[in-house]
């Protein structure tokens, strides 16, 4: 087992299924999930799980309960990467991750085929690496393209 | 069994209500929702507002088809599972959604010949008339593409540079 610790962050619905596809990415590591919805726990096999509150940024005041959940966490598990595909709770994981020397990736939702989500526009700054699943989204001074997860 | 799913964060009862006139006026019997958080109270069909993972995967694999919004849970969950899915888009002017970006994510995976992108209500009736024209693809790998993988596994094993910030 590589030593090499994974956080991996993302709401429920699309964004947790999205990550459930990249799991052969981390499989060697040991990983902690973070999500919204407890009934993933029998999901996920090894590793641990951790629940945080469901809040989106039209609910300032669970948004500060998650940042505070989302920054025990960090403290707590003192990952070496952390990885997310949204939305919230994925947001202030990657912005918190480097409080403890986390290196961090976000790809973006498949779902945003458009344009980049919101959090993604405004994680790509802070992020080591941003990903996104769409070729002609990839660009010079923004996410990279590098497949997808269907 | 039809299998309807609109996801946990907002309520979708343009596609219920749909569904469920639909159910009223054929008969049609074996449909179950999932309606998210919503007052709407469905007469021709069971429903609930939510459903634990499990159970969703559950009625996904009963289904002979998938029949919900346009969100990535719900495509990838049918077709992981090789079912066909009807999907209608939300609209950020309709407030069912913050942006329109189900519109788009519709448009690129209606491609597919098994997704069916029903753009309104009224074409998703008609597609309801006609569901044993759909089609059935194969299930699509429960992962990620190759490519994706091993930039994922390379950047966390720190072989890879970082992305210019």
């Amino acid at each position: 087992m590589n030593q090499t610790k994974v956080m991996a962050v993302a709401s429920g619905g699309g964004h947790w299924v999205q990550l459930m596809r990249m799991r052969p990415a981390f499989e060697d590591c040991r990983v902690v999930y973070v999500t919204t919805e407890p009934g993933y726990a029998d999901t996920v096999g090894p590793g641990r799980f951790y629940v945080v509150m469901n809040a989106s940024r039209w609910n300032k005041l669970r948004l500060v309960g998650l940042l505070i959940q989302v920054a025990w966490l960090l403290v707590k598990e003192r990952p070496d990467v952390v990885i997310s595909t949204g939305a919230a709770p994925g947001y202030f994981a990657l912005r918190l991750a480097k409080l403890v020397g986390a290196r961090t990736v976000w790809v973006d939702s498949i779902a945003n085929a458009e344009e980049m989500s919101l959090a993604g526009r405004k994680i790509m700054r802070h992020v080591d690496l941003c990903l996104t699943q769409w070729e002609h989204l990839a660009a010079e001074d923004g996410p990279r393209y590098a497949g997808a997860v269907v | 069994m039809i299998f309807v799913t609109v996801g946990t964060q907002l309520p979708f009862d343009r596609l219920i209500g749909a569904v469920d006139a639909w159910a009223g006026r054929t008969g049609r019997d074996d449909v179950f929702a999932q309606i998210g958080p919503s007052k709407l109270r469905p007469r021709h069909i069971t429903f609930a507002p939510f459903i634990e993972p499990a159970e969703h995967r559950r009625h996904t694999q009963e289904a002979e088809v998938i029949i919900g919004h346009a969100g990535m849970g719900t495509i990838l969950g049918a077709l992981e599972l090789g079912k066909p899915v009807v999907v209608m888009p939300r609209l950020a002017r309709l407030g069912e959604h913050r942006s329109d970006h189900q519109v788009a994510t519709a448009d690129r995976f209606g491609a597919r010949a098994d997704v069916t992108v029903a753009p309104d209500e009224h074409a998703l009736a008609g597609i309801l008339d006609r569901l044993e024209q759909l089609h059935a693809g194969r299930r699509i790998s429960g992962v990620a593409s190759d490519r994706l993988i091993q930039t994922l596994r390379d950047f966390i094993h720190g072989t890879t540079a970082a992305s210019p910030a």
